[in-house]
């Protein structure tokens, strides 16, 4: 199905079983244990070895040598497979450094090896017996030092460079100017299940079981690396623990699996070790960003420039931190420049709202200075520059935008009227309190996506498709949308995801794949209801599908009867026009969030946060809650404790395991609220509805940013903003 | 891991006798930190001696009217004690400013004054470090240093005890029971038994080889208001950046011991007659001769100021 004009009325608009809070159909099976993971898949794998992953010691260099002599002597040891003899390797076109490593090395934990033992402890122990010789190189890890060597990356996607009007001219003569530099950490997807796999050889097919959110891309990239036909590669993934982007790929896990299982001629699986995750896969890199605003007296911004920095390995790609301040204020003169510098530390790539996660951090804390400068209430501010055009190009308009109207009800729930414009003026005991506010702002992307969908003889719909459910609820809103389309309650229908024999879908990112992927099963099931009109003789036109019957004119019949003894099977893809060409489509919201500083050790506490989203129709308002209550506390985490600290002399993250790397616990979450407004989009597909997974985490750090700036009176522009940076300036005590 | 071979000791003496007997080998109790140090290569003991049958897990009141804790009672057992609430607040209310509900469950008195450092570089044994390989160098001075030591340091290591329950054991003035290889038992002053690291920093105590902690002894209630404030980035399952156990009197005298300073913890007694004189004079006293890095020289503040706030609170 090609969707290349706005949705008209069509049976998803129904709502009966679309738009309601739903339980999650996999829920029962999640919480009671039985949905099996990448790891104990032993119903498809059968008696596997297990794979030890060692990781280099040096960040960059080369193996003089490694003896294994020890380690193959070891108990229990199968086969160690290193770069030395595991064949020719290629690289798939996703991943940026090899996945082992070599005699070069590239980066700190770079697989080197794997292990191959009956036990994962014989395994482990055997590992600690590998000798390696490494020659050391120079590397470079400080992204401040390496800035001025920054170069405009090469990318055919975003163009790094955007210029409208005369920026530099509008900002020399703005009344009003404000120039700031902010900086965010490097970051860890730090998801709950580490990155499994289990690989299986039955000749030259290869079955691996793993833990990915773009199935697809997945098989691709391991037939690359292997050097074999794509078809003879079959990835599983039916149940994800999280992953936040950094699933988006093949990792070593994957890799080693069957590598190990080829030199061992015998099932093998290797988790990676938590300490071996944040150095070995990848990460959210930290970026430098200078905003600068011009404006008139009265608040009417007429230059904004927004340029970013960002370091990668050789070939990598940029953080697009820049990239909403195009889209997100008015303002007649504009710029914004990306920069990417050759970083040697672990490879930087997507994490959750990759670009707007860490732009949005800065874009909001510098509008909020900017009105502070104007004497602006910051939510007014905000409101005066809003745009229903792509300021960019003004011809093109925005799909849906009522970015205001999250601006206004958030400001009249969360109690916006009480806030002192005046900073450090409020207490409650020994707490210093606050109220900040940040737009919410990502774009939504649609990508093509295709289903497969069975009517069986019994009246049960299967839906099958690649489409991955990381936790986010994708197996729920699949069926929601089968269930609706057919007429049926949700428990006819069965959803079967993450496997690549099944046809391709958008798969799990950008928070894309909710829309795009129900959209595809949508196009399966528009084909599945014409053909079994046809089966029934039914003219199609007023055809009705309900309460698990087919009904036309004055005739009706069971839905089952039409699959006969057969069944029918249909299957379609959506494909989308450049109705995103023609219209910029986006998601908007806007964060309030209550802080309280500790008065005397200037410990950020947060006491309550509200999200107010436009995002198209919600498919199951309480998934999505749970992604924006997600998100929320992701942003939290960034904006106050997470922090990939790097060892600038050896060229690592220092703090490689979630000890050392703080994620937010229940006791820093303390109340969330989500309101979604009333909406629905016709131009971003036939199910109306956008991305919401990732929406929630843009903005909410500058919000809790502003809200310690309303406590305290001071500014922090380096995230995360932990109290040593505001200690000093804190009231004195007693 | 390396393979080991465990046991279960029949008695305490017994169980001293062998630890000192056969090379390599370690006790366990809730194995909370030395299975974790195990996994990862970073204590590689071939024999393990399990101590958890060993009736040490029972709280009693000592002749003196103090108490005496096993060295087995359950860090969760010793926080919720009647007694240890109604007369040593300080110890319970450090307890559960600790770990977690399931982590305090398994943890023992024992084991948790002999928990070793939380410092980065002693988790990854890529890195030199002297704690963990002795004369291999120390990667946090001039490393990742944010939660090191200010004082007491040396130039082979900087690195901070953990433990919150020490803490507040020091400022209770807590004894060290232990039994000897030779059957004999002594009594070690808590501000005795943790060590600052000078040159050997993997000599973390002052147990002797094979000697086993069969409990710890408190004083007397000293009354007062008992306070233990941990600082911390995040609000729960955080070890201190630094933490303020103290018991002050209605007349502002008092006793202070820190957390997340030193080597371990941290208690200047020289300090506490400033007390009534309020946080920054006592904290000079405390912090006097402090070395702290670029990256944590925020912790005098934090002290200073924590400790204000402590001390404003037991006004109240
Ligand atoms: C995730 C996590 C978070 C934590 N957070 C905190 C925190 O916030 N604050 C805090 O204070 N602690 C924290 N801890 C540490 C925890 O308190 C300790 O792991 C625990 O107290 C150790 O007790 P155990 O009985 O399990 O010791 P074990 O691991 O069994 O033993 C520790 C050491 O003591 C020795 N030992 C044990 N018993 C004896 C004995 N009777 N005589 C002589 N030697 C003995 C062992 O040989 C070993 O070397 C945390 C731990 C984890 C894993
Ligand atoms: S501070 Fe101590 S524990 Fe840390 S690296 Fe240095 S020697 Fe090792």
């Amino acid at each position: 199905m090609k969707f290349d004009t706005p949705a008209t009325t069509n049976p998803i608009d129904q709502l009966k079983i679309i738009g309601k809070p739903t339980d999650r159909i996999d829920g029962p099976s999640k919480t009671a244990g039985t949905a099996p993971y990448a790891y104990e898949r032993h119903d498809i794998v059968a008696n596997p070895a297990h794979g030890y992953v060692v990781g280099s010691a040096i960040a960059k260099g080369r193996i003089a040598s490694i003896d294994l002599t020890d380690a193959k002597a070891a108990a229990g040891v199968l086969a160690i497979v290193t770069a030395e003899n595991a064949g020719k390797l290629a690289k798939g076109s996703l991943n940026t450094a090899s996945l082992l490593g070599g005699p070069e090395i590239q980066h700190y934990h770079q697989a080197i090896a794997v292990v191959v033992a009956e036990t994962f402890e014989q395994a482990r122990s055997a590992a600690e017996l590998i000798r390696v010789d490494y020659i050391r190189a120079e590397g470079a890890y400080d992204l401040a030092a390496a800035k001025n060597s920054a170069a405009k990356p090469a990318t055919d996607e975003d163009p790094p460079d955007t210029a409208v009007g005369d920026f530099a001219g509008a900002f020399a003569t703005a009344p009003v100017q404000f120039d700031a530099t902010y900086t965010t950490p490097d970051q860890a997807h730090a998801m709950m299940e580490p990155h499994a796999s289990m690989a299986a050889w039955d000749g030259d097919r290869l079955t691996v079981v793993t833990s990915n959110q773009m199935i697809a891309w997945g098989a691709r990239d391991l037939a690359t690396t292997l050097g074999l036909p794509r078809d003879r590669v079959r990835m599983i993934s039916p149940f994800i623990g999280g992953g936040f982007g950094g699933k988006l790929f093949v990792r070593a896990d994957v890799l080693l699996a069957a590598l190990g299982a080829r030199a061992a001629g015998r099932p093998v699986k290797v988790a990676l070790t938590r300490p071996l995750i944040f150095n070995n896969t990848t990460h959210r890199p930290a970026t430098i960003q200078r905003i600068r605003i011009g404006a008139t007296r009265d608040g009417r911004i007429t230059a904004i420039g927004h340029e970013g920095w960002s370091g990668d390995l050789p070939d990598g790609k940029p953080e697009t931190a820049v990239n909403q301040t195009r889209l997100l204020y008015a303002g007649a003169n504009r710029m914004t420049a990306t920069r990417l510098a050759v970083l040697d530390l672990p490879e930087g790539n997507a994490m959750r709202a990759p670009g707007e996660a860490s732009g949005m951090m800065a874009l909001e804390i510098a509008v909020d200075e900017m009105a502070e400068k104007l004497g602006l209430d910051p939510i007014e501010f905000r409101i005066l520059n809003d745009t229903q055009v792509d300021p960019e190009k003004p011809e093109r308009k925005f799909s849906h935008r009522p970015l205001v109207e999250c601006l206004r009800m958030g400001a009249d729930r969360f109690g916006w009227s009480k806030r002192s414009a005046q900073p450090g003026r409020t207490r409650d005991g020994r707490w210093l309190t606050g109220i900040g506010a940040a737009a919410a702002f990502r774009n939504n992307v649609v990508q093509k996506s295709a289903a497969r969908v069975r009517l069986d003889p019994r009246g049960v719909v299967t839906v099958e498709t690649d489409m991955t459910d990381i936790g986010t609820g994708s197996y729920t809103i699949i069926a929601q949308t089968a269930a609706e389309m057919m007429g049926l309650p949700l428990n006819k229908v069965v959803v079967r995801l993450g496997d690549s024999t099944f046809p391709v879908s958008a798969g799990s990112g950008g928070q894309w794949g909710a829309n795009s992927s129900t959209a595809g099963v949508y196009a399966a099931c528009v084909k599945l209801r014409e053909a079994v009109a046809q089966k029934l003789g039914f003219g199609s036109a007023d055809v009705v599908f309900a309460d698990g019957e087919v009904r036309s004119g004055n005739r009706s019949a069971p839905l089952a009867k039409a699959a006969g003894d057969s069944g029918i099977v249909a299957e379609d893809t959506i494909e989308f026009g450049d109705l995103d060409k023609k219209y910029q489509q986006s998601t908007f919201g806007a964060h309030f969030v209550e802080v309280g500083v500790d008065a005397a050790t200037a410990e950020v506490r947060i006491r309550r946060m509200l999200a107010v989203c436009a995002a198209g129709r919600i498919l199951n308002p309480k998934s999505a809650r749970s992604q924006v209550i997600g998100a929320m506390t992701m942003g939290a985490g960034a904006a106050l404790m997470e922090d990939l600290v790097i060892d600038e002399r050896s060229g690592f993250f220092v703090n490689h395991d979630l000890a050392g790397y703080e994620v937010p616990v229940h006791a820093d979450i303390p109340h969330q609220d989500v309101i979604f407004l009333d909406e629905v989009d016709p131009i971003s597909s036939p199910m109306k509805a956008k991305g919401v997974g990732e929406l929630g985490i843009c903005g909410v750090g500058a919000a809790i940013a502003n809200a310690i700036y309303n406590a305290t009176g001071v500014r922090v522009r380096d995230y995360p903003i932990t109290l040593d940076k505001l200690l000093d300036r804190m009231p004195a005590v007693g | 891991m390396k393979p080991f071979t465990y046991e279960r000791a029949r008695s305490p003496a017994e169980a001293a006798a062998a630890a000192a007997r056969i090379q390599g080998a370690r006790f366990i109790a809730g194995g909370t930190n030395l299975l974790d140090l195990m996994k990862l290569q970073i204590e590689t003991p071939g024999y393990l001696i399990d101590v958890n049958g060993l009736a040490l897990d029972k709280i009693e009141t000592t002749p003196e009217g103090g108490m005496r804790i096993g060295a087995l009672v359950r860090n969760t057992d010793l926080a919720a004690d009647d007694r240890v609430r109604r007369d040593y607040g300080l110890l319970s209310r450090a307890m559960l400013a600790g770990a977690s509900g399931q982590l305090r469950n398994k943890a023992t008195t024992a084991g948790n004054l002999l928990q070793r450092t939380r410092c980065p570089y002693f988790y990854d044994t890529n890195q030199p470090c002297n704690k963990r390989r002795p004369g291999s160098g120390c990667a946090a001075l001039g490393g990742f240093s944010r939660q090191h030591a200010v004082v007491g340091a040396s130039e082979a290591c900087i690195a901070t005890h953990p433990s919150d329950m020490a803490v507040a054991m020091r400022a209770l003035d807590a004894t060290v029971e232990t039994v000897r290889p030779d059957g004999s038992a002594r009594s070690i002053p808590i501000a005795e038994f943790h060590r600052l690291p000078g040159d050997t920093p993997h000599i973390e105590t002052a147990l002797a080889a094979g000697e086993l902690i069969t409990a710890v002894t408190l004083p007397k209630p000293v009354g007062g208001k008992h306070i233990y404030r941990k600082v911390r980035d995040r609000a729960s399952y955080a070890f201190a950046l630094i933490s303020v156990a103290a018991v002050i009197q209605r007349d502002g005298s008092g006793r202070v011991a820190l957390g997340g300073v030193a080597h371990k913890p941290w208690r200047v007694e020289a300090a506490e007659p400033d007390l009534p004189r309020g946080a920054k004079a006592a904290s000079a006293g405390l912090l006097a001769d402090a070395t702290p890095t670029r990256e944590n020289a925020f912790k005098l503040l934090l002290v200073e100021r924590t400790l204000g706030a402590v001390l404003t609170e037991a006004r109240a």
